[in-house]
């Protein structure tokens, strides 16, 4: 009895504002569902507006830590379990501004389907905390949590619109595959914690790095590294696991594909990245052909798949995998010791290629109507007779997706093959390019049928409010980051410190006695 | 004694774990299941982890698997669904090929890396042994220490269990939406 009293433990220092971001992402979402439940008959477009302050108070709580971390360093929190640095920051900022974008779509997509009530709303926000928590990830378990918060989130969202047979069909498919490839992660994560010892990002790294027992080629590590490789490459939609992508995005809302081809990808890239710059950087060499061949044969096969399409959602779902790879041909990059430009530019990407996915689905959203029924090639017909100015937004979106100069898409994709280039892996950026330009002839399908093809349906088409503001800002943001990128590549140069915390955190364990 | 419970362990957790999967028979598929878990308790006692088993006992064989029989029952036992059917008849043999393939490259990498697994392992500490408590307190200080965020996570998870399960299974009013073509 006397020696349980004389050991009181003594629980690590939580820094409560570096977790500040998460804080409100919570509340917020707790909140929500408690006014919901006590208050039903809310003014329309309340839960709505709530999301959307939310999730700008997120942004601009992690602009304040921004801005700290820039005075003070990154470092690690809370027993090295989360990481606070521009990295993740960024990330944070970028997954907020795709829930404020996401849920001005949904707003109206609810209203027409004849649902209300805050679950969806509810979900975006617990969504994003597991998005966050990835991207902020310094230890594998938390990571792992971090990808089921997201992952149960988006399967819930994929399978909310109970009246049509296709989300239901497509959430079941989602969370079977999603399951499993979580399997895999799982997996991964026991192989390594039993080949390093430590689940901590940073031990491991350390572990691995010097003359510690731990760092001889050991080949229970590498099929650690590989099965959670395999389970990140789900969640990114590489070739070749990226089957359920067609099926989930067409089946899902088009709000909740929206949502996860913007923030479901940023949060996947950024774990992706803490996964193997942080943890692994003395295993480059092992990991590095893996994610080449992830991303030639995403980029190609996302690209040719895209064109045999007929369906713009699936279409735009072959159109994120070739994007994908595109970003994995930046994670190939990363691989390089020395050089973090390329981190910069797969965030950069991440940010840019978030707010036009949202763009293009919310006119998506618009055109498909009730049900989300309308979203052939045949439905786009004389899009630009019906409604000119949305469709000049998506040929922006499209244009933009293609990589046309003066947008920000050719920003993101420059960004990723000069990052190529710079650290000599040619042949890769030149499989890249050849993507582009095959997957160049998808979206000019999807502008030659809007334009130059007449109109099928003279039915009205009502653009609501709130999806109205989203594809007005997504275009806007699109053509101004594309004429003037400086600011935004000066902002996003910062992220390079990602392993500047680990540096130090294998300081601080140093320090204290073993034991 | 020690690879003989491991065997005998092991054995229970791998029979019950096919059977999960190949039984048509819902409750025995569930009876399979406690059968892995009781092989996972037994290889947690011989691991020391008394804890460990003893939660693993009363939690999933007993709790989880309780409600799964509940559900199973509630939704009818003779509803079976038809495995025969298959739409691309090449997948079950190619799934065989790569699942036994998989597994091969698991247990030669695991055998390979035996030597320096067994040099660097510090195996159980014997001061551990001989305390009742010493189980409990290990685990609550890495609850409370090194794991406390991942552990405050895990109650976001449960939030979504809660809002997910409300979303699936309101009453849904008006019509079925058509079909698209």
């Amino acid at each position: 009895m006397n020696a349980l009293l004389a050991e009181t433990l003594v629980g690590p220092s939580i820094d409560w504002a570096g977790i500040s971001p998460l804080l409100v992402l919570l509340g917020g979402s707790c909140l929500l569902l408690l006014v919901g439940s006590i208050f039903p008959r809310l003014p329309k477009g309340t839960y709505c507006a709530f999301t959307v302050l939310v999730s700008l108070t997120t942004a601009v709580a992690a602009m304040l830590q921004w801005r700290d971390v820039t005075k003070s360093g990154p470092r690690n929190l809370i027993a090295d379990a989360v990481a606070l640095d521009h990295f993740a920051l960024l990330a944070t900022i970028a997954i907020s501004i795709s829930i404020a974008l996401v849920s001005l779509i949904t707003d109206d997509y609810l209203r027409r389907e004849d649902y209300d009530g805050p679950e969806m709303y509810a979900l975006y926000l617990t969504a994003a905390i597991g998005g966050v928590v990835m991207a902020s990830s310094n230890d594998l378990i938390v990571l792992f949590l971090g990808l089921e918060t997201l992952s149960l989130s988006l399967y819930l969202l994929t399978a909310s619109h109970r009246k049509r047979a296709e989300s239901q069909e497509a959430g079941l498919k989602y969370f079977v595959l999603g399951g499993f490839s979580s399997a895999f992660f799982l997996y991964g994560i026991a192989l390594t914690y039993g080949s390093t010892g430590s689940t901590n990002l940073s031990k491991i790294s350390s572990a691995l790095s010097g003359d510690s027992p731990f760092s001889q080629i050991d080949a229970m590590l590498l099929i650690g590294i590989g099965l959670m490789l395999v389970g990140l490459a789900f969640k990114v939609s590489a070739v070749p696991f990226h089957i359920w992508t067609p099926d989930v995005y067409e089946g899902a809302p088009s709000p909740v594909t929206a949502f996860m081809a913007s923030a479901g990808k940023i949060a996947a890239f950024t774990a992706l990245l803490r996964v193997l710059v942080v943890a692994f950087p003395t295993r480059i060499d092992d990991w590095r052909p893996a994610i080449w061949v992830l991303a030639t044969l995403t980029v190609l096969a996302g690209s040719i798949l895209a064109v045999m399409q007929t369906n713009v959602k699936r279409m735009l779902a072959f159109s994120s995998i070739s994007h994908a790879g595109f970003l994995l041909v930046g994670v190939e990059a990363a691989g390089h010791a020395g050089d973090k430009d390329a981190l910069a530019a797969v965030l950069t990407y991440l940010l840019l290629y978030a707010v036009l996915v949202i763009g293009s689905f919310a006119v998506v959203t618009v055109v498909a109507g009730k049900g989300d029924s309308h979203t052939t090639l045949d439905d786009f017909r004389g899009l630009g007779q019906r409604r000119p100015v949305m469709a000049l937004a998506l040929t922006v979106f499209l244009l933009a997706q293609a990589g046309m100069p003066a947008t920000s898409g050719f920003i993101a994709k420059f960004g990723v093959i000069k990052a190529a280039a710079e650290v000599q892996s040619y042949s890769i950026a030149v499989i890249a390019m050849l993507g582009a330009v095959i997957a160049a002839f998808l979206y000019l399908r999807i502008m030659v049928s809007m334009w130059l093809a007449d109109s099928t349906n003279d039915a009205e088409l009502f653009v609501p409010v709130g999806a109205g503001i989203a594809i007005a800002f997504a275009s806007v943001f699109t053509v101004a980051v594309g004429v003037y990128p400086g600011w935004l590549l000066d902002a996003t140069r910062m992220v390079s410190d990602i392993s500047i915390s680990v540096i130090q955190a294998v300081d601080s364990t140093t320090d204290v006695p073993a034991g | 004694m020690g690879l003989f419970v491991f065997v005998c362990a092991a054995a229970m957790v791998l029979v019950g774990a096919v059977g999960v999967v190949t039984r048509n028979n819902p409750v025995h598929a569930a009876l399979s299941l406690v059968l892995t878990l009781f092989g996972i308790a037994v290889l947690f006692v011989a691991n020391n982890a008394h804890f460990l088993a003893a939660v693993q006992v009363i939690v999933y064989a007993g709790a989880i698997v309780v409600l799964f029989l509940f559900v199973i029952m509630l939704l009818g036992v003779d509803q079976a669904e038809d495995l025969s059917l298959e739409p691309l008849t090449v997948q079950r043999p190619l799934a065989l090929v790569v699942s036994i393939g998989v597994t091969g490259v698991i247990i030669a990498a695991v055998l390979k890396s035996q030597d320096a697994l067994f040099a660097r392992g510090t195996g159980i500490d014997s001061a551990t042994l001989q305390d009742a408590d010493a189980n409990i307190r290990q685990l609550s200080r890495s609850i409370f220490t090194d794991y406390v965020f991942a552990f405050e996570v895990t109650s976001v998870l449960l939030l979504i269990a809660v809002v997910g399960t409300v979303v699936m299974s309101r009453r849904q009013h008006g019509q079925h939406v058509e079909e698209s073509v």
